[in-house]
């Protein structure tokens, strides 16, 4: 199991930061040239190109956006359910499980063929409603077009698994304590600000946490829709621009720095929850 | 209260209709006609069903691909059982040197994203051979799914009473013998809950498939995403939304049964599992 883990990650792990401190380009790649010690020299290049700090900037605001809207809605959903009746709330909660249970890349061809520029649904229910300009609409060429259509798809996987989880935190909350806040007068707004929002707030904490790291290293949906007709150049996001340095243009130097960056935000991002549980372990 | 109560149940029923209209669209046309579905006018119930689009998706690049991704997966599910059966085991039932360590391991280890990792990933297939092989593929996935599988595992370990293990000890078995003859039955239900998770993982994933893999070998996803990469024009979106559905289908049925257990899993940190 050890031997797996450091096999396939930890190896990994350390050869990139090593790439990452090395130029490594085509010319290594096919033994032309050794790989040549450049200590911090990708990571100069890196900081100073502006490309470079467009897509960190892009992509901390599509994850700020993604996972606040996916929180927001999330929530709502969750308190919605414990407002419906039987039948109806079963219905919702079917439905929101058909949703998460799509294969990310079946679901990619759904909302492609949704948003189709000229026979997509989504096009005709505009026209439709009068909105003509949006007869023959591509969506995907203009880059905050494209990210809204990104970001539609991601806060509709993301939903249900946010709904769900803290609609199963609100059923644990205790009926004795809300009918005791409504017998001392607190209304239906006070008694959710006060008393299930302060319950939950570990699961919120929890579930916020790994929304955020998601949407981060969000790949699939952002890969997909540059093949369906996006700009590359103008969207790219972390996953995808390493991608194409690396993979595309095989200057693995160079995406080895990027990824260590993004593998150190992401651990900066998490290593207060993981030591939060870590003590919770010793208890 | 009564009139808020019907009017959360409209808002309910119209969430509900939003999150399912994808899915109802992929279903109604995959059942329609290439002419139904460049019509001005979309079809919304595809009426006398036209079974075609199946027939047209369903070719040998289909069949090997399922191949592919179904040795993959069965892989996958096998490796990381095993592994990660022994670590759970190992995690919650003996208190050793550097436990602490190995579960905080597990978790970082989880956190880290895969789109930071497959540069090197790549080169470490590549130097090894492995680029564009089964073998390859899967260890990759089996490091990608034992973390979250070991975290899981442990939770269903740890709620079976070590008491009943000692019982059986008393009464004259062995460490070994009573735990495969009392705890392991009890575990079964987390094995499945666990296979599952992995099964789910490895069939689905397209990110490190895209890297590993070569376009004369994929997985199906990659399969998947193959029949709309082309001009717009030219997509057979009936033949594309059949393919979808075969490759959902499957993952929905799968998918429902861990749901619950998933989810509890991955929160389980805060609650304290």
């Amino acid at each position: 199991m050890a031997l797996v883990l450091l096999l396939a990650l930890g190896y990994p792990l350390v050869r990139q930061l090593v790439m990452s401190f090395q130029e490594f380009g085509l010319a290594q790649q096919f033994g032309v040239a050794a790989p040549e010690w450049v200590g911090l020299a990708n990571y100069q290049a890196l900081f100073a190109d502006p490309v470079v700090w467009g897509v960190i900037a892009r992509s901390i605001a599509f994850c700020a956006v993604n996972a606040g809207l996916t929180m927001i809605l999330g929530t709502a959903v969750a308190v919605l359910m414990t407002k419906l009746s039987g039948p109806v709330r079963l219905m919702l909660q079917t439905g929101l499980l058909l949703a998460w249970a799509m294969p990310v890349i079946a679901a990619m061809t759904v909302w492609q063929w949704l948003f189709d520029t000229q026979y997509g649904v989504i096009n005709w229910a505009l026209v439709q409603s009068g909105f003509e300009g949006f007869a023959g609409h591509s969506w995907l060429l203009n880059p905050l077009s494209f990210y809204f259509v990104a970001t539609v798809i991601v806060v509709w996987m993301s939903v249900p698994f946010v709904a769900f989880s803290l609609y199963a935190a609100l059923t644990q909350v205790s009926d004795e304590v809300l009918e005791a806040a409504q017998l001392d007068g607190a209304g239906g707004w006070q008694r959710f600000r006060h008393i299930l929002i302060p319950t939950i707030m570990p699961i919120i904490y929890v579930v916020s946490l790994l929304q955020i790291i998601w949407d981060l290293r969000v790949f699939a949906q952002i890969y997909y829709l540059q093949g369906a007709g996006g700009l590359r150049s103008e969207t790219d996001l972390l996953g995808t621009y390493i991608y194409n340095l690396g993979i595309g243009q095989s200057n693995y130097g160079m995406a080895s720095a990027v990824a260590t960056f993004m593998l150190l935000l992401t651990l900066a991002l998490t290593i207060g929850y993981v030591r939060k549980l870590a003590n919770e372990e010793d208890a | 209260m009564t009139r808020h109560r019907s009017l959360f149940n409209v808002l309910g029923v119209l969430v509900c209709l939003v999150w399912v209209f994808p899915v109802y669209w992929m279903v109604n046309s995959a059942f329609l006609s290439p002419e139904q579905v460049r019509a001005s006018t979309p079809t919304f119930v595809p009426f006398g069903g036209d079974f075609s689009a199946f027939g047209r998706v369903f070719d040998a690049s289909f069949v090997s691909s399922m191949r592919l991704s179904l040795v993959v997966t069965f892989l996958v599910v096998a490796i990381a059982l095993v592994f990660a059966f022994l670590a759970a085991l190992a995690v919650s039932r003996f208190r050793f040197a550097g436990r602490r360590g190995f579960i905080l391991t597990v978790l970082i280890v989880q956190m880290i994203p895969a789109e930071g990792l497959f540069i090197s990933q790549y080169k470490m297939l590549e130097s090894w051979s492995l680029l564009n092989s089964i073998a390859g593929l899967s260890l990759v996935y089996v490091a990608m799914v034992l973390p979250f599988t070991v975290w899981m595992l442990r939770g269903f370990v740890e709620g079976i009473p070590v008491e009943l293990e000692q019982a059986a000890m008393i009464d004259g078995c062995g460490r070994t013998r009573a735990f495969f003859a009392v705890t392991f039955p009890l575990l079964a239900p987390g094995l499945v809950a666990s296979g599952v998770y992995a099964f789910l993982q490895s069939w689905n994933e397209f990110t490190l498939a895209t890297v590993v893999m070569s376009p004369s070998n994929r997985t199906v996803p990659l399969w998947l995403r193959g029949l709309t990469t082309q001009s717009n024009a030219a997509i057979d979106w009936p033949g594309v939304m059949a393919g979808a559905l075969l490759v959902a289908v499957p993952v929905i049925v799968f998918f429902v049964i861990v749901q619950n257990k998933m989810t509890s899993g991955l929160v389980a940190g805060a609650v304290k599992g």
